[in-house]
């Protein structure tokens, strides 16, 4: 089964037909409308949404303990569902994305391939979604117009998800606003798949009618602490990274600020941009590279423009904005994992009047010893108010140790909104 | 509910002690302090039972605070404060001209910084420098945690011991007593390591100075600690303040939190609320029972009960007797077997601290017994003290631990394939084909799910580890605590206490997770069938019965556990002396020596080079002497003659033989770090071509890594990284006008790779420096991303870099150096390769093993690497490194994404070892390398596969090389009995 040439199992046109794409969840609402754009296009996809602690395990006996946590849950999650009875491991595959940095992240695929061959499921066809074009799959093409649904996926999600940030901690009906983000998903992701032109006129009417839509839940004003979340993307991102950090804080009364996934795609763009800069290399490809960052500003611009319009919400940062905060703190050289993205939004952060920040990292995390905790002190030094918390996540870490942590930032956070520490009376 | 005002209680309650204190109109009226033994509920009732008197019917405000009161105060309903945020509290209000405050508690350490704005800072989750550290080192040196700090205040010298983390400091602490150093120095050094870790993990380039306070239990009852801190801080008395509420801080800031914001209620009222705390058990962390009846329990102790040992009557024996000792890493264990293989005698304990005087008694008792009814015609000793134990006592034969093992399980099962043997401080696991031993798995410095480790658990719950064991088989639902080093447990631990687990939940998960980590972290198997068919279990730990039926469950298949399973190294030992050539007397200390044996222990530091090794000189009169913490033979007064090929010491001094060149243009600092170790004959060509004096900061030592640990932001990288810090501060004394290292994204493109990348920290850590150390803003810090692939760019890249600060730099000059750098570069590596091939040319004629030691360029560092290389020369192998000999092999397809170019090297030079027979191959992994996590499968796959064996070490700040020795001796134990 194995390719010889290629040295991994090869998705064929054939299995494109036969078989079910397993793909891991990150972020819950764009991934569910990603899944569902690649349906249109012939494949059946389906995106995990299984939970708990036997997802951690199954990865740890299947990956080497000392790799990074995602990996970890990932892989670990991949191997749950397929030795759950649920499919036919003879028509199954896998999906992942591969950036192909120069952080282990980019082995994350060749990790899973070991795994699946320690589990007996060597069989098992891998996807390399890349834009890199790291490994060729017959069966599975990315042509313009899949990507560019994709794209509308990530904006809608980042709309979501920011919008229902903002109301969850005034909302008068508790989880009035994650439901009706759940029915937006559900009805864009419809909508993506069958109906409509898909166009992108369709999807700036859509942008009106969602924060129409929120802009009616009704809320109350309400002083909370606002937390800004950044660091490696899955732990950032996703509940079952990150011991449902998110809702966590909700629950504290605090309101979540989370820069969004199109950030890190222009990220991924414009270090290619920035390779040529420094190091004269990617010299072929500038030229496309320079559209697509001009086509994904335009996208982010019309998003905020879209927000802005409206007026009830805050909109997210200009990415030409972000890159000019990051100037003088660390270069933009730096680009690997996350790489100076981190710093830039923890600085974006701070420079919004977020003032408390959660670095989020797999323990052991190699970028984020640069960007996010070597960060730290000129951050602070630049934005003296500002709080920021490291928190490692990883499959022997504790809810309890983590959350010890965030409270110690929350009470001092609550305080400093209270009343200026000084003129407590001695 | 009106209540007076001013009345208010603060409850802490934190990892292992709850306090309680009682403020009346801001007077202390009750105040208290107890361990609670994970018994958290029930403390509380009982320190609010003990208050009632004062406090009446009053009505009081109350909050709790601590990690372990969190899950109280939620479960109560009572406001609960964060401790830090408590702390910071009462220090405003009591001591408001404090700087900072350094408080230490059970498992927590904080650092408040009130100068410059607040910065409240708490240990991340890898730290065990705390309360709980303290009492297990007190533990190790078998002293109180009073006796400890006692014996600290008469320290004559400190050890270096690893700060990180508990497990760390007790692999380097269990050599110096098995060494015989002097108990009140490692005491002092154990306090030592706690100030280390507080200053490295938690200031983080911010320095502590002015008015401190130090706060919290551990700081308040050990002066020696406090002494540590203040000497290591520079604080004269008036700087250094240890109030008298130092245990008390964080419960007077609960209750001066609860004034504003705690809720209102009479000693009763609040009792109620602690008693009736509901807690729900999440079912997701459940684990079925470990036996589901007692007829379980019986069948299966009956099956166990079958591997015994027949025993004799050491009484009325006569005759021949052999000798076994293993003297563990924490236990001493001693048998006497007949003729016929009879255990005439066993001994089994803990050292306690000294196993010389523990195997003194023994033999005299030993002797008593036998009269002049027996002989011992023979003796051997294993383990960790081998080398002291034989010098001391004259012992026949030394045999190294995997060797014992397995002789004494073949005794047990003769076609045994896999032996696993969890020890109080390691797990060995050894296969074994075609009857020698096939792969040696050892668990590293940081998985620590060994013995001593259940043993401090059992403790710190108030249980001995045979009750513990006990009661953890008959857990109705035993409690699911994942696989990963002790500091995590211990949370695990608290938060399934919290979720209201009972001690029998916890000790058998425990046991489970004991098994999880030996069978995927260190054997890393997938399936139970990579065991084989005959698995022989044994260790003490073993003794556990819930360890034990754990692993047959995990495994799904039934394991021989001896009945002495505890004693296999010694039985092992005793075999290997009877099967040596028989001699009429055994050549050990008689008894009329042994009357007159005398043992003393003296420091002193080695001065036949430059690394100065701490040595430990034993000396057991009559000018018999045996002398430890030597890295080569220097030290032992022998000359190293006869030197063996060792190009990590070619290299060494290759590197630091580079002539500084002319002033003509300033000088340029060099850091010696990370990349630098590569690319430094390339620099070094650069910028004396351009006519600066080139600066190289030096091989690195302990004292450079500590000169600038005070500015490192992030303690768990790896050392490699974070020794740079003190490289940066060398060249900065040296007032160069500039250093230069640069951001790398991509490393030389050695064609031979799908990328050729540097890891993260290697490429960057420069952006981290600049971020972090102030200091550099003396000088000129030059840290331009480069291209070094592309001479052209490179020369376009440099001037841009060097032309702002030095004004008279010209493009051509700098394309003409640049030349001259690969010129040099190519030469060097061109040597490098040369002296591979002419060593292992070397070796074949003299007849001698060759060993690829393969890490990264760094690790030849002496600080880095810990003089491996010399200790694997002194066991006989001609050392060559990666570099050297991976042009030897083609490049090998890899089942990973093959992406940076030190690796690559690493799965050629596996190759390369693979191909020749006489070449073996031992891997070398920075703790904290994430990309090794990647690498070390690879490269074990690929030696596995021709069937050779693989050998990891895994090095930190500090590496005991006693460990490390009995790793390189177990290969050659394992390469002789293979006949290769």
């Amino acid at each position: 089964m194995v390719n010889q040439e290629k040295g991994y199992v090869v998705f064929t046109e054939e299995m494109k037909k036969t078989h079910t794409i397993l793909a891991p969840n990150m972020l819950p609402m764009h991934f569910k409308m990603i899944g569902k754009v690649m349906s249109r296009s012939g494949y059946h996809l389906e995106v995990l949404e299984t939970s708990g602690p036997r997802i951690a395990e199954t990865g740890l006996k299947y990956v080497h303990n000392d790799t990074c946590y995602p990996a970890i849950l990932v892989i670990g999650q991949f191997i749950d569902a397929l030795q759950s009875g649920k499919y036919d491991p003879d028509k199954v595959a896998l999906i992942l994305f591969q950036t192909g940095g120069g952080c282990r992240a980019s082995n994350y695929i060749h990790l899973l391939r070991k795994a699946l061959e320690k589990a007996d499921l060597g069989h098992v066809p891998v996807i390399s979604l890349s834009l890199a074009g790291l490994e060729k799959h017959p069966g599975f093409q990315l042509t313009l117009p899949l990507l560019m649904r994709m794209m509308y996926a990530v904006l809608y999600g980042d709309l979501l998800m920011t919008l229902v940030n903002q109301c969850k901690p005034y909302e008068l009906e508790k989880g009035a606003a994650q439901a009706l983000a759940d029915r937006w998903t559900d009805r864009l992701a419809e909508e993506m798949t069958t109906g409509g032109k898909g166009n992108y006129r369709q999807v700036k009417a859509n942008y009106r009618r969602i924060l129409e839509a929120f802009g009616a839940i009704p809320m109350e004003r309400r002083d909370t602490v606002k937390v800004g979340i950044v660091g490696e993307i899955f732990v950032k991102y996703s509940p079952l990274g990150n011991n449902n950090l998110e809702q966590f804080l909700v629950d504290e009364g605090a309101e979540a600020v989370i820069p969004g996934l199109l950030d890190f795609c222009l990220y991924c763009v414009y270090n290619n941009l920035l390779d040529n800069k420094l190091y004269g290399m990617q010299k072929g490809v500038q030229l496309a590279y320079k559209a697509a960052y001009r086509y994904l500003l335009d996208k982010e611009k019309d998003l905020i423009d879209a927000i802005r319009a409206h007026g009830r919400f805050e909109p997210p940062t200009l990415f030409t904005h972000t890159v000019e905060l990051v100037q003088g703190t660390i270069s933009m050289g730096v680009k690997m994992g996350e790489g100076w993205l981190l710093t830039a939004e923890m600085l974006e952060l701070a420079d919004k009047g977020v003032g408390n920040i959660v670095c989020t990292q797999p323990f052991g995390c190699l970028p984020n010893h640069i960007c996010g905790k070597g960060m730290m002190k000129p951050i602070k030094e630049k934005n003296p108010a500002v709080n920021i918390v490291a928190i490692d996540y990883d499959a022997g870490a504790t809810k309890v140790n983590q959350e010890n942590r965030l409270k110690l930032m929350l009470a001092n956070a609550r305080q400093k909104a209270a009343a200026p520490r000084e003129s407590i009376p001695v | 509910m009106s209540h007076e005002k001013g009345l208010t209680m603060g409850i802490d309650i934190g990892s292992t002690t709850a306090k309680i204190v009682v403020v009346d109109q801001g007077t202390v009226l009750y105040e208290k302090y107890q361990r609670h033994f994970s018994q958290v509920r029930q403390k509380t009732l009982e320190l609010l039972e003990q208050a009632a008197p004062y406090v009446g019917e009053r009505p009081f405000t109350a909050a709790i605070s601590g990690s372990a009161g969190l899950g109280l105060a939620e479960g109560a309903g009572v406001p609960f404060v964060q401790e830090v945020f408590a702390t910071g509290e009462v220090v405003r209000r009591l001591e408001p001209d404090a700087s900072a405050v350094i408080e230490l508690g059970g498992e927590d350490a904080k650092i408040i910084f009130f100068d410059g704005g607040i910065d409240e800072r708490m240990n991340g989750s890898c730290a065990g420098g705390t309360g709980a550290f303290i009492d297990q080192m007190a533990t190790l040196l078998n002293v109180t945690a009073d006796e400890l700090d006692e014996l600290s205040l008469q320290s004559t010298r400190l050890y270096p011991i690893a700060s990180r983390c508990g497990v760390f400091a007790k692999t380097d602490i269990q050599p110096l007593l098995n060494q015989g150093a002097k108990h009140a120095d490692v005491a002092a050094s154990i306090y030592q390591a706690v100030v280390n870790q507080t200053i490295a993990g938690l200031a983080q380039g911010k320095r502590i100075a002015g008015k401190v306070l130090f706060l919290g239990g551990p700081l308040f009852y050990c002066k020696g600690l406090g002494k540590r801190f203040q000497e290591t801080l520079k604080l004269d008395d008036a700087h250094a303040v240890f109030p008298a509420y130092g245990r008390f801080a964080v419960a007077m800031g609960a209750a001066l939190y609860a004034e504003e914001s705690g809720g209102v209620y009479t000693i009763s009222q609040l009792q109620d609320k602690i008693l009736h705390t509901e807690a729900v058990r999440d079912a997701a962390n459940l684990l079925p029972p470990l036996f589901a009846s007692d007829e379980e329990y019986t069948r299966f102790r009956a099956r166990h009960g079958k591997a015994s040992v027949k025993e004799g009557d050491l009484s009325a024996y006569q005759g021949s007797a052999w000798l076994g000792i293993d003297c563990g890493s924490t236990t001493t264990k001693i048998v006497l077997l007949s003729g016929e293989r009879e255990l005439l005698y066993t001994y089994y304990s803990s050292n306690r601290g000294n196993p010389v005087e523990i195997v003194r008694e023994q033999l005299e008792k030993l002797y008593a017994l036998c009269g002049n009814r027996v002989v011992i015609r023979g003796s051997a000793v294993t383990g960790y003290g081998e080398e002291l134990i034989k010098a001391a006592f004259g012992v026949d034969k030394g045999v190294v631990e995997t060797i014992a093992h397995y002789t004494a399980a073949k005794h047990f099962c003769p076609e045994v394939d896999f032996i696993l043997d969890i020890g109080g401080q390691d797990i060995k696991c050894f296969k074994i084909k075609n009857g020698a031993i096939d792969s040696i798995m050892l668990n590293e410095a940081c998985s620590s799910g060994c013995g001593s480790f259940i043993e401090t658990f059992a403790r710190s719950m108030g249980c001995d580890v045979a009750e513990f064991a006990q009661k953890g088989l008959h857990a109705a639902a035993p409690v699911n605590l994942g696989s990963r080093c002790t500091v995590f447990m211990n949370s695990s631990v608290k938060q399934s206490q919290k979720d209201g687990a009972t001690v029998e939940d916890i000790s058998a998960g425990l046991s489970v997770s004991v098994v999880k980590n030996a069978i995927y972290k260190v054997i890393r198997a997938g399936s139970a069938d990579e065991l084989g068919d005959h698995v022989v279990v044994q260790g003490g730990t073993f003794y556990n019965d819930a360890v034990l039926r754990a692993f047959e469950r995990e495994l799904g298949k039934e394991a021989i556990r001896p009945a002495i399973a505890g004693l296999m190294g010694a039985y092992g030992a005793a075999l290997y002396a009877m099967e040596a050539v028989p001699a009429p007397r055994s050549a050990l200390i008689t008894p009329g020596g042994l009357a007159d044996f005398v043992h003393t222990a003296k420091a002193a530091v080695c001065q036949g080079c430059a690394n100065h090794c701490r040595l430990t000189v034993n000396s057991f009169g009559g000018g018999k002497k045996y002398i430890s913490g030597n890295q080569c033979q220097k030290g032992l007064g022998l000359a190293n003659a006869g030197e063996l090929p060792n190009l990590y010491a070619w290299k060494r001094e290759t590197l630091t033989a580079l002539a500084p060149g002319s002033e003509l243009r300033g000088t340029i600092g060099l850091p010696l770090a990370l990349g630098m170790y590569e690319l430094l004959p390339l620099w070094h060509a650069f910028f004396s071509e351009l006519g600066f004096k080139v600066e190289v900061s030096g091989l690195s030592s302990r004292r450079i890594y500590e000169k600038g640990q005070f500015s490192i932001p992030s303690d768990t990288a790896c050392y490699p990284a974070k020794i740079m810090h003190g490289h940066m501060e060398v060249l900065l004394d040296k007032h160069v006008d500039a250093i230069f290292y640069p951001c790398l994204t991509y490393n030389m493109d050695e064609k031979a790779s799908d990328n050729h990348y540097n890891c993260p920290v290697v490429a960057y850590y420069s952006e981290l420096l600049h971020g972090n150390m102030d200091d550099l803003a003396q000088t000129h810090f030059l840290y331009p991303f480069l291209n070094i692939n592309n001479r052209k760019e490179l020369s376009k890249e440099l001037a841009a870099c060097l032309s702002p600060v030095f004004h008279d730099i010209t493009k051509k000059e700098v394309r003409k150096a640049v030349d001259a750098a690969f010129a040099a570069y190519e030469a060097h590596m061109t040597a490098v390769r040369r002296q591979g091939e002419e060593a292992v040319a070397w070796a074949r004629a003299n007849g001698r093993r060759i060993m690829v030691l393969a890490g990264r360029p760094y690790h030849i560092d002496p600080e880095i690497g810990h003089g491996i290389d010399k200790l694997a020369s002194s066991l006989g192998f001609v050392v060559v490194s990666e570099d050297s000999v991976c042009h030897l092999a083609d490049p090998v397809p890899v089942h990973v994404l093959n992406q940076w170019t030190y690796h690559a090297r690493l799965y050629r030079a596996a190759r390369f070892a693979c191909e020749n027979p006489d070449v073996q191959l031992v891997q070398l992994v920075s703790f904290g390398c994430g990309v090794d996590a990647i690498t070390t499968d690879e490269v074990r796959r690929i030696l596995e596969e021709s069937g050779k064996l693989y050998t990891q070490i895994k090095i930190d700040e500090i590496t005991n090389l006693g460990a490390v020795k009995i790793r390189l001796r177990s290969l050659i134990g394992a390469l002789e009995e293979k006949g290769v």
